[in-house]
């Protein structure tokens, strides 16, 4: 019989379970994970591997429709957030920039940190940065009546008119028409209680 | 830790409108689901019989029958809705119905856009903060925005 003039159909006979278990084999081989296949559905790895690698493993494996379950990314997102409302915070933390003290406490490179942290949480770091720091704004204005400078000081604001903008872009409010409308609403809240 | 769907539901009497809506939606990247409301009356039914009640509601201001202010005023005092996000989308900006919608407890208030690139640009980023406000734990008090 002559393959190339007749044409056919070829029936096949699948184990599934051997053609996972290469894959995967050949996808860890390749990144050089040092792994243990305890089946298909299953890898150990004595040592802990970079999120820059896992991201490599994820990417190669989903092309032959082989999903990782696990959260990492949204773990490393948790991170982040905690790193991130500890330096809003905590005044004695040292003033520098957040690309540099992330990567450094995080181990990882800026960049794959920033994007993980778009794709779970769908704003960027900085963006995420402006409104918690807008955040922490508001909560000053409503409970320690400070005022704006003493605020723009304390939330490492280089001018108060630095604040008064960035409170404005975000919110579309100026720092005084909110903390009078925050008032009149807590007053009518009360009012509706009682 | 993060609910997988965004439940989204409209009140918008105006056809034009809610096709303009619906072609921003389909856009966001997040897993969500629409509801649409025709007028103020039938939102306020869809809520009482609602079991899953929406995380955002954007509500027109001027319908006929019940208006939004009304809408808004039952929904707050209604301890089963009155979390909801609520954005106010409106033709008119009128300094003092816009503070009135704030103390009611809206969280945002919309002019209304004259094209259609701003309007997606703002309910996406309405969309996108108030996720964060949902999953970061931020005070829903103090969450006030005016467009």
């Amino acid at each position: 019989m002559k393959l190339d003039t007749v044409s056919m159909n070829l029936y096949l006979k699948h184990n599934i379970d051997k053609a996972c278990r290469v894959i995967m084999q050949e996808q860890l081989d390749k990144l050089g994970f040092e792994y243990k296949l305890i089946d298909r559905g299953n890898v150990y790895f004595p040592k802990p591997i970079p999120i820059s690698q896992y991201i490599k493993l994820h990417d190669a494996l989903y092309k032959y429709g082989i999903e990782i379950i696990d959260n990492k990314k949204v773990i490393l997102v948790q991170k982040v957030k905690l790193l991130i409302s500890a330096m809003l915070t905590n005044d004695d933390l040292p003033v520098m920039k957040i690309s540099a003290f992330l990567s450094t406490e995080l181990q990882e490179n800026f960049r794959t940190i920033s994007h993980i942290f778009t794709e779970v949480c769908y704003i960027s770091i900085e963006n995420f940065i402006i409104i918690h720091k807008i955040e922490l704004v508001k909560q000053l204005l409503m409970i320690d009546h400070l005022s704006l400078t003493e605020i723009s000081f304390k939330l490492h604001y280089s001018s108060v008119a630095h604040l008064s903008n960035q409170f404005k872009k975000v919110t579309g409010l100026t720092p005084s028409i909110f903390q009078k409308l925050a008032h009149r609403k807590r007053k009518h809240q009360a009012a509706a209680i009682n | 830790m993060y609910p997988d769907t965004l439940h989204i539901l409209l009140a918008e009497d105006d056809q034009d409108d809610r096709m303009l809506f619906t072609n921003v939606f389909d856009e966001v990247k997040m897993n969500h689901m629409l509801h649409i409301c025709e007028d103020g009356l039938s939102l306020m039914k869809y809520l009482q019989n609602t079991e899953e009640t929406p995380h955002i509601l954007f509500l027109d201001l001027n319908m006929p029958e019940k208006s939004g202010i009304d809408c808004l005023k039952e929904i707050k005092n209604d301890p089963r809705l009155k979390d909801i996000t609520i954005a106010i989308y409106s033709s008119f900006s009128i300094p003092s119905t816009i503070e009135q919608t704030f103390v009611l407890g809206a969280n945002v208030y919309i002019k209304k856009p004259n094209d259609f690139e701003n309007l997606r640009k703002i309910l996406t980023e309405i969309i996108y903060i108030n996720w964060q406000y949902m999953t970061d734990g931020l005070n829903k008090e103090n969450f006030m925005m005016n467009y």
